[in-house]
């Protein structure tokens, strides 16, 4: 018996799960219907005992979040979806709103009663067209069946809710880069405090919450805050969803309570791609420090990956085999923050690109075993220096690997370059291996 | 302030009247608008910039910066199809370098290049949100997963003949660049229940839980 716990994925594999009929078909706004009959603060409350934290990285606990609108201030409040899912290796709201983009608009509709936000957004990344079809569609087949607009199942409740497409910037899921965006400029995050709930989108008070943590939202006012409590760890509550990819025989979505091992998640997926072993990954996402085969039973949940030196993130578990060189995977990820730097603080802007510089030189044999010192020191300028996550997460792939591998690094000067066949670790190779 | 472009007719002006109204404030209409001005021209032009600035009343400077910041909307005409190599770490080492490499040769073309046709332009990609179909190449922000050298040069080849494929994940019908921006400018073009509901990597956790996998 395996330990999935299917509930945003339940009905995934039913061929109209993306339609109206489809998710009403299992009880879909069932749960809109009690919450709207309920006092907005007892929905806020179910959702604080509930114990859901965060699911897009930072797992700050939502009812609480939630519980820092002030109420009663006669200002316009909004709640604001981070669906602009771009953190590499991050795969898991992407295809619940193409295979269920109804349960996020259902989240959203209690979510924005609890904090009495009259106009809620979901800002969704721009290169997914299918996927903003899917809401797009939704919310029109939502607003006619008179679960958005004026006066919401005759309860005085009214909602709006717009569909923000993004452009292709990954700095816009920082909660306050995506604020500015939003506004209309260039998405660059703002100083905090003052933090989004009190002053938010339009200087409003705001919660900006992840898209898995909204659609968590009707399951847990349908079944119940002890429900959902009953299950994960003693902090880290609940279920949730577990993305793996790269080389595994099987990658996929698994949905599990939090907790579960790596090492029981890979058997799951077939394990390694047969014939090769374990030899590094991420917990979740580029921007969490990676792991290696020593951390196969590390429990994922947050204060485990946490207190073993790393960070639950989006529970994106990226498997690298040992045909992988760590150097090259740094690499890239490290152009890939060069590049999505959005320039506004020097610590990141000129770090990152001088990281780049370093590490190309390392990966063609060049330079010295002082280069790694020299990286390490600029990781030291941008981790908890610069004015955004970003920087951290630029940080982590570079620190982690140098602990981990720092040979590695070294026989790169020693060979005059790479020592790794780049072929043998697509998935071609491993097709041919496996044929 | 300058004179609305005589190049716009009246149905456009109206749209981008359409998508003002969704917001409390009109500003937060940029994004969108620059996605509609890419579906009407296939990047981002002076008009459309002059256009925007006018319906916001910004200066045309302050859409610039706006524009300039994300990398979706362009400065040089994207071709019919614009096709994306994922080369973020995961697909990369899953072969998205060469597939990125193999069609570069393939169309005789360099990175964020167009064909002479005027059918394809290429990009290497950031993650996509598709790791678990990796490598990924999409074609104008729609899905074509598990792809490898051959497939990926297959596809090219029936984009530029005029053959439509189908994404993986997607309509039944790949859109073409100016269809799909439209779509990123938040105009339903009603093909949302085309396409499967998910692929089988998205399946296979609930499956094993309901004894249908290993």
């Amino acid at each position: 018996m395996s330990k999935l716990t299917p509930v945003l994925s339940a009905h995934w594999d039913e061929r109209d799960s993306h339609t109206l009929a489809g998710y009403q078909r299992h009880g879909g706004y069932n749960a809109m219907k009690k919450a709207l009959a309920m006092d907005p603060d007892a929905v806020i409350q179910m959702v604080k005992d509930s114990g859901l934290r965060g699911r897009g990285g930072a797992g700050f606990p939502t009812g609480n979040k939630w519980g820092f609108i002030p109420q009663g201030d006669n200002k316009d409040h909004y709640l604001v979806v981070n669906a602009d899912e771009s953190e590499p290796g991050t795969c898991k709201d992407t295809p619940l709103l193409m295979a269920n983009p109804h349960v996020l608009v259902e989240g959203v509709i209690i979510s924005s009663y609890a904090i009495r936000a009259k106009h809620a957004f979901i800002y969704i990344r721009g290169e997914v067209t299918h996927v903003t079809r899917r809401m797009l569609q939704a919310i029109e087949d939502a607003y006619k069946a008179g679960f958005l607009g004026k006066n919401i199942l005759g309860k005085g409740f009214d909602l709006e809710l717009t569909l923000h497409i993004g452009a292709g910037a990954y700095i816009c899921g920082e909660e306050t880069a995506l604020l500015d965006s939003l506004e209309g400029f260039r998405g660059q995050p703002r100083l905090r405090p003052p933090f989004p709930a009190i002053a938010g989108l339009y200087a409003r008070p705001t919660v900006v919450n992840n898209v898995e943590s909204i659609a968590s939202v009707p399951a847990i006012i349908d079944k119940g805050a002890e429900w959902f409590a009953s299950l994960g760890t003693e902090k880290s509550k609940g279920f949730t969803l577990f993305s793996l990819s790269g080389h595994v025989n099987n990658p996929g979505q698994f949905e599990a309570p939090l907790g579960i091992t790596l090492r029981e998640l890979l058997e799951l997926a077939g394990g390694v791609r047969t014939g090769h072993r374990l030899k590094f990954w991420t917990p979740g996402g580029s921007s969490t420090p990676i792991f290696t085969d020593a951390h196969l039973d590390t429990p994922l949940d947050y204060e485990s990956v946490s207190a073993a030196g790393s960070m639950l993130g989006t529970k994106a578990l990226q498997i690298f085999d040992e045909t992988t060189c760590v150097l090259r995977a740094v690499l890239r990820w490290t152009e890939f923050y060069k590049h999505e730097s959005c320039g506004k603080c020097t610590p990141c802007r000129e770090g990152t690109w001088w990281l780049v510089q370093i590490l190309r030189d390392l990966e063609n044999g060049k330079g010295s075993e002082a280069d790694l010192a020299k990286l390490l020191d600029i990781c030291d300028n941008l981790l908890g220096r610069s004015f955004c996550a970003l920087g951290d997460g630029a940080a982590s792939p570079i620190m982690s690997s140098i602990m981990y591998f720092r040979d590695e690094y070294i026989a790169h000067l020693t060979n005059g370059g790479c020592p790794f066949d780049p072929v043998a670790s697509t998935l071609f190779a491993s097709s041919k291996a496996g044929a | 302030m300058a004179n609305t472009p005589q190049t716009f007719d009246a149905n456009f002006l109206s749209r981008l009247d359409a998508i003002i109204a969704r917001y409390p404030r009109s500003r937060s209409a940029i994004m969108p608008m620059l996605h509609l001005v890419q579906a009407r021209e296939g990047y981002v032009t002076a008009e459309g910039i002059e256009v925007i600035a006018e319906k916001l009343d910004l200066t045309t400077a302050e859409v610039h910066a706006v524009a300039s910041f994300y990398t979706q909307y362009r400065r040089t005409p994207a071709g019919e199809y614009h096709v994306g190599v994922c080369t973020n770490t995961l697909c990369a080492i899953m072969g998205g370098d060469e597939i990125f490499a193999g069609l570069k040769d393939h169309l005789g073309i360099e990175n964020n290049e167009r064909t002479a046709d005027g059918k394809v332009s290429l990009e290497h990609i950031e993650c996509n949100a598709a790791c678990d179909y990796a490598p990924v190449v999409m074609v104008n922000w729609e899905f074509f997963d598990n792809q490898t050298v051959e497939s990926a040069k297959t596809l090219v080849d029936d984009l530029r003949a005029g053959k439509k494929p189908a994404p993986t994940r997607g309509p039944d019908s790949v859109p073409t660049f100016k269809e799909a921006s439209e779509v990123l400018a938040g105009f339903n073009d009603g093909r949302a229940n085309e396409g499967v509901q998910a692929g089988e990597p998205t399946l296979l956790g609930l499956k094993i839980a309901k004894g249908e996998r290993k």
